[in-house]
């Protein structure tokens, strides 16, 4: 278990750092590329999907819990898109989980 | 060191309560010493990759799906890099730690500094080191918290898909990629169906298809335009 953790903190820590570093690396050759920029665009919102849906569907283990994540989600979605303030959004939507659950 | 902590404040009143969510986080739902969690902050230092590492130690994952993911999550900091290459002249280590501690909070206080005060290059590294100490204090606080006084943590699991339905929501409000967000919706919640012991993965290859072909049929340009 404890090296498990140990390399996880490694991976993410280079992951991470690649991230960073590797434009300062291949000193931004290819940032001109289409398909790069395409990427840049287009990744992010992608990747923030498939988050979400990874995050509530390792939760979702019968009907009603599915039915609260679902309310939940909105409400956090709602919150954030008219308030644009992420501590709340993300405070209230759990407490409002927490509540039902 | 006045400057500094003025130019950064915006950035502690984020850091140190979501450092101190994490903090709660990682301590009530494993079963890791309090200590690992200011040790992430150190050396991992992401926000949504740390919130996001949770999820992935307590669900067992495999360091491929691990390394694959928060690469992904965070490669937006791709584009960050691009945009600095030009003006930064710090050398040595000094270089090396700015690069590793840009988030986007680091970057956004950074890029928007005036330009009489973004000259002074040793700024850039002190401010990204500030910001750090406060994401450590925060989930350093959070992490003993956790551990000394028995809060309900009921229901803080939540915490992580909220997290991502925030990023999620301000993407959109960006990018407005509204089919693009869609299939990737549709791939994930079929991945998770066939096969959830590996969904991150399977959904992020099929993604990087999907995305593959929209490039390649080059209706994106039309839509691109903003």
């Amino acid at each position: 278990m404890d090296s498990y953790i140990w390399g996880l903190i490694l991976v993410g820590m280079l992951a991470t750092f690649a991230t960073r570093a590797l434009p300062f690396i291949v000193l931004g050759q290819y940032a001109q590329h289409p398909l790069l920029k395409f990427l840049g665009r287009y990744l992010p919102p992608v990747m923030m999907v498939l988050l979400v849906v990874y995050a509530t569907g390792s939760m979702a283990n019968d009907v009603s819990t599915g039915v609260i994540l679902g309310v939940s989600a909105m409400c956090v979605a709602l919150l954030q898109w008219f308030f644009s303030n992420p501590l709340l959004s993300i405070f209230l939507g759990t407490l409002i989980y927490a509540v039902l659950i | 060191m006045r400057q500094l902590l003025s130019i950064t404040l915006p950035v502690a009143l984020g850091y140190v309560p979501l450092g101190m969510a994490f903090g709660v986080l990682f301590v009530s739902q494993l079963d890791y010493a309090w200590y690992m969690a200011s040790i992430m902050a150190l050396l991992v230092f992401a926000g949504s990759a740390q919130f996001l590492a949770v999820g992935l130690l307590a669900n067992q994952a495999s360091l491929v799906e691990v390394g694959v993911a928060i690469f992904l999550l965070n490669a937006r900091h791709l584009f960050y890099g691009l945009s600095l290459l030009s003006e930064l002249q710090l050398r040595g280590w000094r270089r090396w730690y700015l690069i590793f501690a840009l988030t986007d909070e680091s970057y956004s206080l950074i890029t928007s500094l005036k330009a009489d005060v973004r000259k002074q290059q040793s700024l850039h590294w002190q401010i990204a080191a500030i910001n750090q100490g406060y994401w450590v204090l925060g989930c350093t606080l959070g992490a003993l918290l956790g551990v000394g006084v028995d809060i309900p943590t009921q229901g803080l699991e939540f915490v992580l898909p909220a997290l991502f339905i925030v990023l999620c929501v301000e993407q959109y409000r960006v990018v407005r990629a509204k089919g693009l967000m869609l299939g990737a919706a549709a791939i994930a919640s079929f991945s998770l169906w066939l096969w959830s012991q590996q969904m991150l993965i399977l959904s992020i290859l099929l993604s990087l298809s999907l995305l593959l072909i929209t490039y390649r049929s080059g209706r994106w340009i039309a839509t691109s335009g903003g």
